[in-house]
């Protein structure tokens, strides 16, 4: 491997313009995340307009930043509040509000903070070793290659992802069709762009995430259920002592490892490895009952894990190009605006910009860890402002936002159209993170699938006959398959239970 | 959500967001969105042979929107089907109309913005949603609005200098 490319990013990300602005993600990503039904790739979304008139490496670092803080966000209003602002989060509510009840939740929100530290930089040490070897393994990929990835990429994350598996496949396919929208590469024939003028380069990724992500969040927040979130415990300590941290330093170890591992598989791996990492740790655990009553062990491993993974994630984005997730999905369209394609040429042409990118996760790591610990009590004091009053301040900032991207008033007109359909996706149980994802893969799967048509002179057994997109294919039916089949062995075991019983 | 019902068990807090959650809206209405998407994937299969699907060989403009469109037809037509097994679609309630105020203090700002300015479009938008959706006092309402709105004006006009339209 080559070192010095490795070193070279560093001195890219240490400058002090980059540090600033890190330092300013991190801090608009954690201020924006503590609101209330903001997750982080709505987080992410919202503030992509204020990354688009910097450089790009500043504006990939300061998306880093963007990134951890939004994500530690999502903790502050788990453990304070018992929101969860993201999956991932959901099982750092039942230590972390006990915690807090009893006058800890700076001792939980602190090792939240170094567990993500410590998770996360594991996994960039881990991802600086591995990702170069994968993108080597990727460099041989053709057309053929990348359909059949990407078609696999957006079958994996419907079926992980939380809710329908069907709907998530429906919410897909209307990704795949917007993406059509717009002046067709090959022919340059104008598709579904009703004559309209604006149409014609196709939608914009950002008013997109912006709306389905962010104002949708919003307006679905509008109908306000369950009456008014529960105001912030008090403070009482606000770090933990080293008893505690000794006492979470197992969990932290085994979470970095479950997280790492888990994250690399596209689709919900932060989910499944907070949710894996708690079980393990009150599984091993002498005293397991301790855990749902305030056990430290039961912030520190899910929050660790989770960052791990976020972190691993990283690296399906950056050596094959397929975002893993909803969050990673509008960072790959960030980074397409910014001119810079993810996948395994970007390592080799862009050292660069690829090793900026990983070193600033360092960065953006350590800066979270030194910020969050101080500005705890400005959180809780953010908590306590009244949800109606931050919720316009967020509809401005987003519809200001929108038109700042490309100074264009349709631009507003379509966030507020998003808005709607991630709303009444929200109301008709449909996750607008599939069609998001499928969006953004949209175009590269269609022209990887015209080139390949070309190429094979429109014999379609090409997919299969070629090695590694043969393998691929394989994959691709095994997870088609797989929940089929599952689903007729629990039928048929619970035939024959039933005739035991007769 | 009072102190003396605070879940104490993770199960039972499983059992409060279980309870906490909106009323379902039942089958019927996964069926309808479906449906929707059934007409919208056969409109797009209409206008993708108008474009020219090609052969195989030679792709052309219609051919990968086709298969979208086919896609969208057949997998909602199974969701229309099975639609009986889906009960996360959740009923509009009364407070539903708020989103349709909100959506349409969205859509006036940006209906306007570009003739005169975000100034006026953002300080309605705002005291709406302070007073009508949030129910916030009219003092509140009236203040925050222009407070928020000179804010507004000071980062993004001033501070950022963001080509932003603006009234003054």
């Amino acid at each position: 491997m080559d070192y010095s490319s490795v070193i070279q990013g560093f001195s890219v990300v240490l400058q002090p313009e980059n540090l600033l602005y890190c330092f300013i993600g991190v801090l608009v990503g954690m201020l924006v995340g503590v609101l209330p039904g903001l997750g982080p790739a709505a987080t992410v979304a919202i503030l992509l307009p204020i990354t688009l008139n910097v450089e790009p490496v500043t504006a990939i670092i300061m998306l880093a930043g963007i990134f951890y803080g939004a994500q530690y966000g999502g903790t502050i209003t788990s453990v304070l509040l018992r929101l969860p602002g993201e999956a991932s989060s959901v099982v750092t509510v039942f230590d972390g509000y006990a915690m807090a009840r009893d006058g800890r939740a700076g001792s939980a929100l602190g090792i939240a903070a170094i567990g993500s530290f410590v998770g996360g930089t594991v996994s960039i040490v881990a991802l600086t070793f591995f990702a170069p070897f994968v993108a080597r393994f990727a460099l041989d990929f053709g057309p053929p290659e990348y359909a059949v990835l990407a078609l696999l990429g957006i079958l994996l994350v419907a079926s992980v992802g939380s809710g329908s598996r069907l709907k998530a496949l429906v919410a897909a396919g209307l990704g795949l069709l917007l993406a059509t929208v717009g002046r067709d590469g090959f022919t340059g024939a104008e598709r579904f762009t009703f004559d309209s003028l604006a149409l014609t380069d196709g939608i914009d990724f950002v008013p997109i995430a912006m709306g389905l992500f962010g104002l949708g969040e919003i307006l679905y927040n509008l109908e306000d259920r369950s009456g008014r979130a529960t105001a912030p415990p008090k403070m009482v300590r606000a770090l933990p002592s080293k008893d505690e941290v000794k006492q979470s330093s197992g969990a932290i170890g085994r979470g970095s490892v479950i997280g790492f591992l888990l994250g690399i598989l596209p689709g919900g791996g932060a989910v499944l490895s907070s949710m894996a990492a708690y079980a393990y740790e009150k599984k091993r655990s002498k005293h397991p009952e301790r855990f749902g009553q305030g056990a430290i062990e039961g912030v520190a491993a899910p929050e660790t894990a989770n960052n791990a993974a976020a972190t691993s994630s990283f690296i399906p984005l950056l050596t094959l190009g397929i975002p893993a997730n909803a969050t990673i999905a509008v960072i790959f369209g960030a980074l397409l605006i910014q001119g810079v394609t993810p996948g395994p040429q970007l390592i080799t042409e862009h050292p660069d910009l690829f090793w900026g990118v990983v070193n600033s996760m360092y960065v953006g790591n350590i800066l979270l860890l030194i910020m969050s610990i101080p500005l705890i009590g400005i959180f809780v004091r953010i908590l306590r402002v009244r949800g109606t009053i931050l919720a316009p301040i967020t509809v401005l900032i987003t519809l200001i936002g929108a038109y700042t991207v490309a100074n264009s008033v349709f631009d507003i007109m379509l966030v507020c159209v998003f808005g709607a359909l991630g709303y009444l996706m929200k109301k008709f149980g449909f996750e607008p993170g599939p069609l998001v994802l499928a969006f953004v893969l949209g175009s590269l799967l269609e022209s990887a699938l015209r080139r390949s048509l070309i190429l094979f002179d429109g014999d379609p057994s090409g997919f299969v006959t070629r090695p590694i997109s043969g393998v691929l294919v394989l994959a691709l039916v095994i997870v088609v398959a797989a929940p089929a089949l599952r689903a007729l062995m629990t039928r048929r075991q619970n035939r024959a239970k039933n005739e035991e019983l007769v | 959500m009072s102190a003396s019902h605070e879940a104490r068990t993770p199960e039972e807090l499983a059992e409060q967001w279980e309870a906490e959650k909106p009323p379902a809206a039942g089958p019927l209405s996964t069926a309808a969105a479906a449906a929707v998407v059934v007409l919208l994937g056969a409109a797009v299969m209409v206008a993708s042979f108008r474009l020219g699907v090609g052969s195989v060989q030679q792709p052309g403009a219609g051919l990968w929107p086709l298969m979208i469109g086919a896609f969208l037809v057949v997998s909602s037509t199974v969701l229309v089907l099975t639609a009986r097994r889906f009960d996360d679609a959740e009923r509009f309630v009364s407070s539903s109309w708020l989103v349709l105020v909100g959506l349409g203090t969205m859509v006036l700002f940006a209906l306007v913005v570009g003739t005169i300015g975000f100034e006026i479009p953002g300080a309605v938008l705002a005291f709406v949603w302070l007073r009508f959706l949030g129910k916030e006092s009219w003092r509140l309402s009236t203040i925050g609005a222009v407070a928020m709105v000179v804010a507004f004006y000071l980062i993004f006009v001033l501070a950022l200098q963001t080509p932003i339209p603006h009234l003054f």
